[in-house]
């Protein structure tokens, strides 16, 4: 079984942002990075995979040469090897993005029973650049799966709707995201650290075109400016949130 | 929100370990009206203390450092906060276990006795889960062990709120600082501001932050130290608590790896430095993990997780233990690698505490605390002193320069006398070409670049053979060469001339300047113009704070010279004790002056020949100076000798002292005068003449009395340490500072071994000789004393076995070599008579 | 004229798809509505309610439960017919999902999570990054404008007057690749008593303040008491004291009840990500500081195992239980 995985490098927030002084990126200088939340789950999905199955795991990503930091880590984690497709660390927008990975996933020898993303990246959430790559690809798609089974070539995909649960089916190749929840993912252990420095990691570079999404500027969202209420100290404040609670509504 | 008080005794800035000990000892000793400020969350305020890895090893080459070590591991067991574990520095190679003899050594020294090395076999047994076979050997000490330093630093702040002494405050930032005529007076906050007489900094990385905005200043740099910790390890499955396994240090990796419940925490001093500057620093909304608590980085990290591997395979290498957390770890660095402690030299009643360790937190909180209140610690500070720092020294540059040389010397190697690297050629002698172009080996001191032997000296090997007592070990031969005792040799001959620039130069003037000198002087200043006085400085319990030369240059005019090195901290001590009245003042002339010595039988030949004024013995008597006129320069002469020969010292403005120099080599020309390094001056002429040296026999922890320094005569005026010194004085001292000779060089390999200094004296049973008071007797100074065919040593011995003939062992390299007291006091061993200075 | 997806279950509307329509209706008179599929039909009135002067039903047989890439197909085959200026649908998952269908198929760009339109040429938008934690103003290059509204971007507002909904059926082509993927079966219940995070009006949330999975049955019978249901922070799911259902966040579920009570909860940007939209927060936790404080209305400095169970006998005294 061949599976590809794709990753975004994203940095590692705090509790508060702070951008450049023209707004138009994250100040990274604080920060560390990692790959979005539920691309972690992809991963270890991939991994538990071809340890059950056999084959081969890929990595996929577009980003600057310092995501081979975060490749590693996830060759570390058992990958077999990865692709880097790389910008000068500029953001990409979602259509150029998709048609890179599309690029890179179409001059590749290996054909893909099956491509995993997580459900959304953690700093653009554009929720598009699966579909995207699964039309240009002309393969099935099923999204925001938390739990999947595979067998003679069908992946049966949960994903949560509502108050119920929807099962899906699919035949492979696919192209199936998912989202934190689906396993725990496991952190390297260092001979896995070690190994990863000798799986191969091919370094491309992408077509560059015009964004029709194209970015501007970031501001940072407020917060609660009025700041809180303070109702007191322990359960001695609890009478002052009663009467809160019946000047909302909630008690009557 | 709270707001904070508006007046405070002292304003205690950081909750980390170093204030929270801090505002406790503060409060012990009785201070009141204390207030603790941190700008994070109690009990961890995203400090390194939050993230330090939290063990003790005792054992340390310095003795300041082992001293304080010691004083946290009591107070921390006395909070409850210390688990005892053992630990090993293991050895990979033949070098470090010789390093390792070494470390024995030390701690026998200074007072740690049960350490030993251990074979790759004993270290299996302590340490199961280790590859033995990667190893050649290791130092066990049982004593190291794993403290809870939030724990401890909560309780100690606990306490002084029990005291009814201290309010703390967290998640409160300073804004400012208010300076008026030099003195701290108020600490802006953004929950109001506090009016203080004492403010002290214990803001570990961001403390250059904080000093700058008071003026002053804090000459460190935060740095990296990685760390991951991995786990869950099968073996430590039913591991109760913390830790129950040896700490081991991998030395020759820089690496240590610890115990931590059922993990393994793996930290490294062996990546490229990372350094970053205070500004750096997150706030505790915008870090990722905490304010010093950066992002791992991985790649900096390779190497050490095969080290690692190497070492511990059954653990590192099994694919199930993962890694939990990793972390770019921010700590303390300074250039010189040692605590910035005490009253900032900028502002008065601002103190600093920062670049400690959590092993050494308590005991620094403790002398800190007793310096501020009591006036000086009982524990000597001199090398953790801020007020060491020399201008250059304060700068970004040479931080950032020395601390990235320094940091993969952590668990290095390091020869006592090692020179850095970087950042030289800072400050240049007037005569610097002259001596490159004699081949000098500069050495450097406060940022100047001093020759410590000339090349061009060589030839004189040849001529005095055997008595240079060459070296064949290659560790005592490094930082050294025989020319060294060659030139001393001639020198005693014919004439040597020193290059002294480094000298630290102060003019005391004004109508309270002799008021100023007599209070910090032991010997008396009330003398006649043109005497030059060598004295004591006491601290207040009579201990040394430093020996130095006074020259009286006119009825309120006196001229201070000193060590380089300890230059500043004692230009601290005299402007600390000027009149508020502005009666008398201090003016630096380290940068305006420079000093040349000449010294040896023809030196009043050669200065003769190129002045008219009378040097005659009878005209210039010794301790006396005056302004001469050699040619068209005017000098001032001071007969004075740190060597043991005829000679002066002359000062004169730097632009001029290229010309005094050539003057003098031209003149020297016809009597055989030599250039000589400070290979002579500091070590082989000083030793044979018993001169002691501040820093290694002078420490607060010695008086005037067992250093045999004291004068026949009591000064009538007051001066600092009088009381105890005339205590001193009235009693028998308990140990006497003595010069010995080794008797037998040969170690067991047949090869001549020579001491360098630090080494314990041990009885000839092989126990430690330890005074009275609790003192071991150590090597305070070795080197050669060519003029007498010896290898001398300095120690303090307990007075009742001080006596000559006295036998005695020396430890070096884990080998015991007998000794003899060969001079009891000040009396030197070579020309006891000083018939060659008063010639 | 703009075109707004409403998202249906089974014929149940999602009531976040009328903040789309309000959104649409502030930005134009024009404004029709489209659902997928034949059971649609059922959200007819409560849509021209809300202002839609067209409900459009996109019909095909094999449309019978959610298809998002049918929906696309169907999506693409009413644009081409009605040639609206922007087709808009709620930022929820399935609107993110269908429209980015649409966008592929017409390789057009598509904004997600739009707090702000202004249309022209090029059109621009602000839209959430970092879980709404970030805005970005972004340009739009394309004369069909694709976007999804943040919800909580807007309140749901009737139209004025009395407004219906023309209802008409559009018969749509698929081919056999649109429906390689569909629902095969629904599975059992995920919330507590039928409560979910996403609908629930109360949650009382708890973090690693809490202590335990011990600890969390004083806050469900809180929850209870409120007739809500409780949620957790990521530390909470990850060290497997409760199920990640629960989970409130970025990466969990994005909630905006009435009331949510964050007990012992420091609020890391991903939880916040997921509860900010909450009409009151009343924050319940020892430290004065903690970075959730800045989002809360209300707060309680102390030990959530001290009030929470006072507050849980207060209110039982008050309802006479």
């Amino acid at each position: 079984m061949n599976v590809l995985v794709c990753l975004k490098r994203v940095p590692l927030a705090g509790s508060t942002f702070l951008l450049t002084p023209d707004s138009t990126e994250i100040d990274t200088k604080h920060l560390g990075f990692g790959i979005s939340p539920h691309e972690e789950n992809a991963v270890e999905a991939g991994v538990q995979l071809i340890e059950q199955m056999g084959g081969a795991l890929t990595l996929l990503t577009l980003g600057p040469t310092e995501a081979e930091e975060q490749l590693r880590s996830q060759l570390a984690i058992g990958a077999s090897r990865a692709i880097l497709v790389e910008t000068e660390g500029e953001d990409w927008d979602p259509q150029a993005t998709a048609a890179a990975l599309v690029e890179a996933i179409k001059a590749e020898e290996t054909q893909f029973d099956l491509l995993l993303f997580g459900a959304e990246s953690a700093d653009s959430a554009g929720y598009q650049i699966h579909i995207r790559i699964a039309h240009a690809l002309g393969l099935p798609i099923v999204t925001n799966v938390k739990s999947m089974k595979i067998a003679n070539g069908i992946a049966e995909c949960e994903r949560v709707a509502g108050t119920s649960r929807e099962i899906y089916q699919t035949p492979l190749p696919a192209v199936i995201t998912v989202r934190d929840g689906l396993n725990i993912p496991r952190y390297p252990s260092v001979p896995g650290r070690i190994q990863a420095r000798k799986k191969p990691i091919d370094h491309k570079k992408p077509t560059p075109r015009v964004p029709k999404l194209e970015k501007v500027s970031l501001s940072i969202a407020p917060s609660n400016t009025a700041g809180a209420q303070i109702l007191g100290k322990g359960a001695e404040a609890v009478p002052a949130l009663v009467e809160v609670l019946k000047a909302i509504g909630i008690l009557a | 929100m709270s707001t904070v008080p508006s007046k405070a005794k002292a304003v205690v800035i950081g909750a980390g370990i170093v204030g929270n000990s801090i505002a406790y000892h503060l409060a012990r000793l009785g201070w009141r009206d204390l207030v603790q400020i941190d700008k994070g969350p109690l009990p961890n305020p995203g400090g390194s203390t939050g993230h330090a890895s939290n063990f003790i090893f005792p054992v340390d080459h310095s003795k300041e450092m082992t001293a304080i070590t010691a004083d946290s591991v009591r107070q921390y067991k006395e909070l409850g906060t210390f688990t005892e574990c053992g630990g090993i520095e293991v050895a990979r190679t033949p070098e470090r276990m010789q390093e390792l003899t070494r470390r024995i050594s030390s701690g026998k020294s200074w007072g740690v006795t049960n350490s030993r090395l251990v074979t790759p076999a004993e270290i299996k047994e302590l340490v199961p889960y280790i590859d033995e076979t990667v190893i050649v050997g290791g130092f066990y000490t049982p004593g190291v062990g794993v403290v809870d330093s939030l724990r401890a630093g909560t309780l100690m702040r606990e306490k002084a709120v029990e005291m009814g002494a201290l309010l703390t405050f967290a998640n409160i930032e300073v804004l400012g600082m208010d300076v008026e005529n030099g003195r701290i007076k108020r600490v802006r906050t953004d929950h109001g501001d506090i009016e203080a007489e004492y403010v002290v900094i214990a803001t570990g990385c961001w403390s250059p932050r904080l000093a700058k905005m008071a003026g002053a200043s804090i000459p460190l740099t935060p740095a990296v130290h990685q760390m991951k910790d991995i786990g869950p390890v099968p073996f430590f499955a039913n591991s109760r608590g913390d830790i129950e396994w040896p700490i081991i240090r991998d030395m020759d990796t820089n690496m240590y790896e610890r115990q931590h419940g059922t993990g393994l925490e793996v930290g490294s001093y062996a990546h490229r430095p990372i350094l970053y500057t205070p500004e750096d620093i997150p706030s505790n909304a915008t870090a990722a993990l905490s304010p010093t608590e950066f992002p791992f980085t991985q790649a900096d990290f390779d190497i050490q997780d095969e080290h690692s591997l190497e070492l511990m395979p059954e653990i590192i290498g099994d694919e199930n233990v993962r890694e939990k957390y990793a972390i770019n770890g921010i700590l303390s660095l300074t250039p010189d690698g040692m605590p910035i402690l005490g009253e900032t030299s900028e502002v008065k009643g601002l103190w600093a505490a920062s670049a400690v360790w959590v092993k050494e937190g308590p005991g620094t909180g403790k002398s800190v605390a007793e310096w501020m209140v009591l006036g000086e610690s009982e524990i000597d500070l001199h090398s953790s002193d801020i007020a060491r720092f020399h201008e250059h020294q304060k700068t970004s540059f040479h931080i950032k320069a020395r601390t990235a040389e320094g940091f993969n010397k952590t668990y290095g190697i390091v020869h006592p006398s090692e020179q850095y690297e970087s950042n030289r050629n800072v400050r240049l002698s007037p005569f610097y070409d002259r001596e490159k172009s004699l081949d000098a080996v500069f050495f450097e001191t406060a940022g100047w670049e001093r020759p410590f032997w000339y090349e061009s000296n060589a030839s004189l090997l040849v001529k005095f053979g055997e008595a240079v007592m060459p070296r064949t070990s290659e560790w005592e031969s490094r930082w050294w060469s025989p020319i060294i005792n060659a030139e001393h040799l001639q020198m005693r001959e014919t004439a040597g001339i020193v290059d002294l620039s480094a000298f630290a130069l102060f003019d005391i003037t004004g109508p309270s300047a002799l008021a100023v000198v007599q209070k910090v002087a032991v010997r008396q200043m009330d003398v006649a113009v043109g005497r030059v006085v060598y004295t004591p400085v006491l601290s207040l319990n009579g201990g040394f704070r430093s020996d130095l030369t006074i020259m009286r240059l006119g009825k309120d005019y006196f001229r201070v010279v000193t060590g380089g090195a300890h230059g500043m901290a004692d230009k601290k001590w005299f402007a600390d004790q000027l009149p508020i009245d502005g009666s008398a003042q201090i003016v630096d002339l380290t940068s305006a002056f420079t000093t040349i010595g000449v010294w040896g039988p023809n030196a009043r030949n050669i200065l003769a020949s190129i002045t008219d004024d009378d040097v005659s013995h009878e005209a210039f008597k010794f301790s006396t100076c005056k302004v001469i006129e050699i040619g068209t320069l005017r000098v001032l002469a001071s007969r004075i000798s740190y060597v043991g020969d005829l000679g002066w010292e002359f000062y004169i403005p730097i632009e001029q002292g290229a010309k005094l120099w050539d003057a003098l080599w031209e003149a020297g020309k016809k009597h055989e005068l030599i250039p000589v390094g400070i290979g002579v001056y500091g070590t082989t002429g000083r030793l044979e003449k018993s001169y002691r040296a501040y820093g290694a026999e002078l420490e607060t922890e010695y008086n005037v009395v067992e250093a045999g320094m004291q004068t026949p005569k009591l000064k009538e005026q007051d001066f600092i340490g009088k009381e105890a010194h005339v205590r001193h004085r009235a009693q028998k001292p308990v140990t006497t500072l003595c010069s010995l000779t080794v008797d037998d060089h040969t170690s067991s390999s047949g090869e001549k071994r020579y001491m360098l200094g630090r080494e314990p004296i041990l009885t000839l049973e092989g126990a430690p000789v330890i005074d009275s008071h609790g003192r071991g007797s150590y090597v305070t100074s070795a080197g050669s004393a060519p003029s007498l065919g010896k290898h001398l040593l300095m120690s303090y011995i307990p007075t009742d076995f001080a006596v000559v003939g006295a036998k005695f062992l020396v430890e070096y390299l884990g080998e015991q070599y007998p000794v003899t007291v060969a001079g009891v006091g000040s009396t030197p061993l070579f020309d006891p008579e000083n018939g060659r200075i008063l010639s | 004229m703009i075109l707004v997806l409403i998202d249906h279950d089974l014929g149940e509307i999602d009531p976040l798809s009328l903040r789309a329509l309000t959104a649409a209706r502030k930005l134009s008179e024009e404004v029709e509505a489209v659902v997928i599929g034949e059971a649609g039909r059922s959200v007819a009135d409560i849509v021209g309610n809300y202002g839609a002067k067209v409900l459009h039903v996109a019909t095909h047989a094999e449309l019978t439960d959610y298809t998002p890439a049918a929906s696309g197909r169907a999506l693409v085959q009413l644009i081409e017919k009605l040639a609206p200026q922007a087709l808009l649908a709620v930022g929820s998952p399935r609107g993110n999902e269908q429209l980015a269908h649409v966008a592929t198929m017409m390789d057009l760009p598509m904004a997600s999570e739009c707090s702000e339109i202004t249309f022209g040429k090029p059109h621009s938008v602000v839209r959430a990054r970092w879980a709404a934690n970030l805005f970005e103003d972004a340009l739009v290059h394309s004369d069909l404008l694709i976007a999804t509204v943040l919800a909580f971007s807007v309140e749901p507002e009737l139209a004025p007057g009395e407004t219906k909904a023309k209802v008409e059926v559009f018969m749509v082509e698929l081919s056999s690749a649109d429906l390689r993927v569909k629902v095969l079966s629904r599975g059992g219940d995920t919330g507590r008593g039928g409560v979910t995070l996403a609908d629930a009006k109360v949650i009382v949330s708890g973090g690693r303040g809490v202590g335990g999975p011990e600890g969390f049955a004083a806050l469900e019978e809180l929850a209870d008491l409120l007739e809500g249901t409780v949620g957790c922070s990521r530390v909470v799911t990850s060290a497997g004291w409760r199920p990640h259902a629960e989970q409130v966040g970025q990466t969990g579920t994005k909630v905006a009840p009435d009331l949510y009570i964050a007990a012992g909860i420091s609020g890391a940007m991903q939880h916040i990500a997921g509860c900010k939209n909450s009409k009151n927060i009343v924050v319940i936790n020892t430290d004065p500081e903690a970075p959730i404080m800045a989002y809360a209305d209300y707060a309680i400095i102390g030990d959530l195992h001290q009030v929470i169970p006072a507050l849980t006998a207060a209110i039982k005294e008050m309802k006479g239980k």
